[in-house]
């Protein structure tokens, strides 16, 4: 209906996403009547998510403009917000930050450079941009769930890990159970994800793509080289980052350093 | 003429401990031989088992110096050392599996294998025959210390560290443990150092006791001369 009224593209949007906002604050309002204590947290989400991502769209308009190598600092800025967003949630490990970036960095612009490459990714800003954002993101919620696992397993089993070192185990030995349950644990969603792929949900890609008009069986294909590029590149983050993650939580000497954190 | 010197088994020299600036353990010095029976007494937060927990370099020391047989423990590779000095923890963290995995765990760790004669030899040792094979969360606190002794024994420690080994169970399964305890030190003659807030435990296990408080060393004596002067 809106678009009877409405030629221009860019107000349409803005119409549409005004029609939604409205939507939007009648659960703000109902929240309100059932006194949940939500309305500050709810108005500051709906602000910011409108806020972010029309200006991600302007901004968008005119990265798409320009030389494909932009693609390189676009997404470089993509992975140091990830991995400083990533830390923000973890706690008491010892250089986080450098491990997220290398994990993901390793991840992401592994999987983005080859897939762009051989043509899988189309070499295009609007295709690397767009798709490359999503790699981003998975991997970063993958090695958050990833870290705070291990992080959570170390705390409550500092009794078993510190028996096995003292009857001379090597903190590699010691640590391999609970490094692999908190690889394992992070890389459930994403293998979730992919098994309810198209039966319980289309996800974005394709939805988008049968919104503008491809052909659904293309969208198909497409959506799973994105959901299966999504699954790599949280496979390579967290395998890196389990690596470089296992050898901060023991000295030199081979005692456990999180212990301290882990009791109090 | 060459003379051979004496080194002592265990010597420590002016070990402190700090966290955050706080002082745990302050200036300790003593010296165990080997075949001795040392019990660490002291009130709770007295940081004893601080002390035992150095000694397997589970923590590493502000300053000072512990060494083992003249050499300075920072030159042994840490599971070395940690065989060496086998400790005993006062809870038994088993690992999930049967008696004899647990038993497997220390020798399989630097590339050994226990046949089934040396499981059932330690097992029997600590008055477990025919355990090997039960699930652990199976066990009685006393069984389950009891193979946390045995596990410890299965790497042929040259000492004990044994941190309140009884102090979590009840009054039977103490009983049952300190028995097996003693019958362990004194069938494998192993030097031990046994950390207890119990003076009357030390009596049974020790022949000297060191008594520590406030992270001070304040006595240092055979057991009747340390607990009668109190």
């Amino acid at each position: 209906m809106l678009g009877r009224w409405i030629d221009n593209q860019v107000w349409l949007g803005a119409a549409q996403a005004g029609m939604t906002m409205i939507a939007a604050l009648l659960v703000v309002w109902l929240t309100g009547r059932l006194k949940l204590g939500l309305i500050k947290d709810i108005l500051i989400a709906l602000g910011r998510g409108v806020a972010q991502i029309v200006l991600v769209g302007f901004l968008l308009t005119v990265i798409f403009s320009a030389n494909l190598w932009i693609a390189i600092p676009v997404i470089a800025i993509m992975i140091v917000t990830a991995s400083v967003m990533t830390i923000k949630r973890i706690k008491n490990i010892p250089n986080a930050l450098k491990i997220s970036l290398l994990g993901i960095t390793a991840g992401s612009g592994l999987v983005i450079a080859v897939m762009t490459f051989l043509g899988v990714i189309e070499q295009d800003l609007t295709s690397i941009i767009p798709i490359g954002s999503m790699m981003v993101y998975g991997a970063m919620n993958t090695n958050a769930l990833m870290m705070e696992r291990f992080r959570s397993e170390v705390g409550s089993h500092v009794g078993q890990i510190e028996a096995g070192l003292a009857l001379g185990a090597s903190p590699e030995h010691v640590i391999q159970p609970y490094a692999r349950r908190a690889v394992a644990s992070a890389m459930t969603p994403n293998i979730n994800g992919l098994r309810s792929l198209g039966i319980v949900w289309i996800p974005g890609a394709m939805a988008g793509m049968v919104l503008a008009g491809e052909n659904p069986a293309y969208a198909g294909f497409y959506q799973f080289v994105v959901s299966g590029s999504i699954f790599v590149t949280a496979g390579i983050t967290v395998i890196i980052s389990i690596a470089l993650l296992r050898k901060q939580v023991f000295s030199k000497a081979e005692q456990l350093l999180l212990r301290t954190e882990a009791e109090n | 003429m060459k003379r051979s010197i004496h080194h002592p088994f265990l010597s420590i020299e002016a070990l402190s401990y700090e966290i955050d600036g706080q002082p745990i353990l302050s200036d300790i010095t003593f010296e165990v031989e080997t075949g001795e029976r040392v019990a660490v007494l002291g009130p709770s937060g007295s940081g004893k088992s601080t002390l035992i927990r150095m000694i397997n370099r589970l923590d590493e020391p502000t300053s000072g110096q512990v060494k083992i047989e003249g050499e300075d423990y920072a030159a042994i590779p840490p599971g070395l050392l940690r065989r060496r000095l086998g400790m005993v923890m006062q809870q038994p963290f088993l690992f999930p599996g049967t008696v004899a995995h647990n038993l497997c765990f220390g020798p399989q760790s630097h590339g050994e294998q226990l046949s089934k004669d040396e499981i059932q030899e330690i097992l029997a040792g600590v008055d477990l025959s025919g355990f090997e094979n039960r699930d652990i969360s199976k066990l009685s606190g006393g069984e389950a210390q009891r193979v946390n002794l045995a596990r410890t024994l299965a790497n042929k420690p040259e000492a004990l560290l044994l941190d309140e080994p009884t102090s979590a169970l009840d009054e039977a399964a103490r009983a049952e443990v300190e028995a097996t305890i003693l019958s362990v030190i004194t069938n494998h003659k192993v030097t031990c150092i046994l950390v207890t807030h119990d003076p009357a435990q030390a009596r049974r296990l020790a022949d000297r006791v060191l008594l520590l408080e406030g992270g001070r060393l304040v006595a240092d004596g055979p057991v009747s001369e340390v607990l009668n002067a109190g």
